[in-house]
């Protein structure tokens, strides 16, 4: 584990509240000096203009030269971006570290939309595996069903599915809320640490299994509880939240929340918060 | 990481051999060493269709050891003169390749003791033995493989194929999917994933006086089921008791000649896209793989885990 120490200088982020301590391993001392922090930037992020509109036609590209296209339109300072006919292709929209209206006119394949920061999305279509994985921050609204391993790892935003999701939805998931419409398979929450997830209809076998933290709402049948997942009192903040937050989402504004089944780790199995970093914990 | 597709025209018949083409080979990143194809044709349902094979292909890439052609012809001779003895009656012969056979016979009796014979010569394996299933397979990707042995003009009702990335058997045919549902006529599997207790299983089914040509944790379920139904289980009742009975990770299809199933395990840890319609139920481990046959939008979905499906034509 990397030394700690305390950096006298304040950084942008430690004056808005947040950690205060340095890592001082070879790769982090390179990387995240916090005295270096104001001149922190994302490579390829770009000012746009969301009047600013344009529609592409991917049907015979691939998706290196879809993503491409998509940078070189941000980079022209479109902010809005229509992609037609996306045919299922893998990869699409992904690594998009900018404010963006993106719009999918049609289904994704695999590991549509992952890795990105920032950008709303909606997907007119149907999402394969993976969708929106590791992402940081943004919203994305899928309009039918998604694949397995929905919103794997996501640490922020807002990952929407009108439809049914498949199995081990919210694996690994770090932050952030994922919300959907109709029924999510086996293993949803497995391992997740933290963010909330919310489905509206059934869920499969071994719900939260080993989850760590985090909190999942159900609306119909659990298919079994996993290790350690417990059903906890749904309080009248968490249905205070859960009204907002479907109403932003714009889905089931009218579902009846006071039914919902609460689920959280029971913490039984491991020592998740003795064992991470204060640091880490900050930045999840 | 292997792809597999299937499809099934409900009361038609179309060009399942361009169709399943195009599916596989929209799947042949998951793996080009091999690809095979189920075709469920159309036929006057007379005459049975044996495939097989007298040697392996032995271009580059391949595991299996180069024999020459004089080999095969020998093995051809052999299977001939055995076909005679069992009283089947050869109505039409193609020698597509010096190692690949299509044969129409005639045949009324037992296809076990039959493919048992077949099969006593080294080197010789039935692919499929159907009434309209033909098993084709062989080294490389979908397109290579369809060109090979001319399948894009094929028509029938459904069809299977598998595009394989070998991870625990060799680059050959003999391990290549799909695979014949062996004694049943007209039934054929492919599978992707990993089977973790095929010996256990395959001992158990040896010792059942079930045969298994390769090495292959795939064959498993061919044979899996084709035990279940020789002991009076349907199709759906095989499969259902198979996802109890095999373990591991796996989605597989199978076909018999009037029907379609997938079946996916309790983990749901291999992916499959399915798309549902009155007359075309067609499913893929990519939904890329359907969109080659249907590009407009369409609504598709991922079957939960544990999920056993079974369409007719």
């Amino acid at each position: 584990m990397a030394n700690l120490k305390t950096s006298e200088k304040k950084s942008k982020a430690q004056s808005m509240g947040l950690h205060t301590e340095v890592l001082t391993g070879k790769t982090q001392q390179k990387f995240f000096n916090p005295d270096e922090a104001e001149n922190f930037y994302y490579f390829g992020t770009y000012d746009v203009d969301f009047n600013k509109r344009t529609e592409i036609d991917v049907k015979n590209m691939d998706c290196r030269e879809a993503n491409k296209k998509i940078d070189e339109l941000m980079k022209d300072g479109y902010g809005t971006i229509v992609i037609k006919n996306p045919q299922g292709k893998h990869s699409l929209g992904v690594g998009i570290l900018n404010k963006l209206n993106l719009i999918f006119e049609g289904s994704l394949g695999y590991f549509g939309c992952g890795s990105m920061d920032g950008p709303i999305v909606r997907i007119n279509g149907r999402v394969g595996w993976s969708c929106a994985e590791n992402m940081m921050a943004g919203k994305v609204v899928i309009e039918k069903n998604a694949g397995s391993c929905f919103g794997a790892a996501i640490r922020g935003g807002d990952l929407i599915c009108k439809g049914s999701v498949g199995a081990r939805t919210g694996i690994d998931q770090k932050g952030g809320t994922i919300i959907i419409g109709g029924d999510a398979g086996a293993f949803t929450g497995f391992m997740m640490q933290r963010g909330r997830i919310i489905i509206l209809g059934d869920v499969g076998i071994n719900l939260g299994d080993s989850m760590y933290d985090g909190t999942i709402f159900v609306g119909g049948k659990i298919g079994s509880f996993g290790s350690d997942a417990v059903e906890a009192e749904l309080t009248d903040s968490d249905q205070d939240w859960l009204k907002r937050k479907l109403k932003v989402a714009e889905i089931g504004e009218n579902f009846d929340v006071s039914k919902m089944t609460k689920v959280v780790a029971g913490k039984k199995l491991w020592n998740y918060d003795a064992l991470e970093p204060t640091e880490k914990k900050g930045a999840i | 990481m292997c792809g597999i597709a299937g499809l099934i025209h409900r009361g038609n018949t179309s060009n399942v051999g361009f169709e399943l083409q195009g599916m596989l080979q929209a799947l042949k990143h998951r793996g080009e060493d091999s690809t095979g194809y189920a075709l469920y044709g159309k036929t006057d349902g007379e005459n049975f269709i044996m495939r097989f094979k007298v040697g392996e292909n032995v271009a580059e890439g391949s595991s299996s050891v180069k024999e020459d052609v004089s080999v095969y012809d020998e093995r051809k001779k052999i299977v001939d003169s055995y076909l005679s003895e069992l009283g089947a009656k050869v109505i039409k012969e193609d020698r597509i390749l010096p190692y690949s056979l299509r044969y129409e016979i005639q045949y009324e009796k037992d296809l076990m003791e039959f493919s048992q014979k077949i099969e006593s010569v080294e080197g010789v394996e039935i692919l499929s033995m159907g009434k309209s299933l033909e098993v084709i397979k062989d080294l490389g990707n979908a397109e290579v493989v369809c060109n090979r042995y001319n399948l894009d003009k094929v028509v029938g009702t459904h069809a299977i194929g598998h595009a394989r990335m070998a991870t625990e058997s060799g680059v050959d045919i003999k391990s290549a999917h799909p695979f014949w549902g062996y004694p049943f006529s007209d039934v054929s599997v492919v599978h992707n994933g990993q089977l973790t207790n095929y010996w256990n299983n395959r001992r158990v089914l040896e010792n059942k006086g079930m045969r298994f040509m390769s090495e292959c944790d795939s064959e498993l379920i061919a044979v899996y089921l084709a035990e279940k139904m020789r002991n009076g289980a349907t199709l759906e009742e095989g499969m259902k008791e198979s996802l109890v009975g095999l373990d591991g990770v796996f989605t597989y299809f199978v076909a018999t000649k009037d029907s379609l199933g997938m079946a996916k395990d309790t983990m749901a840890a291999k992916p499959l896209v399915l798309y549902e319609s009155d007359d075309l139920v067609a499913m893929g481990s990519e939904e890329i793989a359907i969109r080659s046959i249907l590009p407009q939008e369409i609504e598709t979905y991922d079957p939960f885990d544990g999920e056993v499906k079974v369409w007719q034509i």
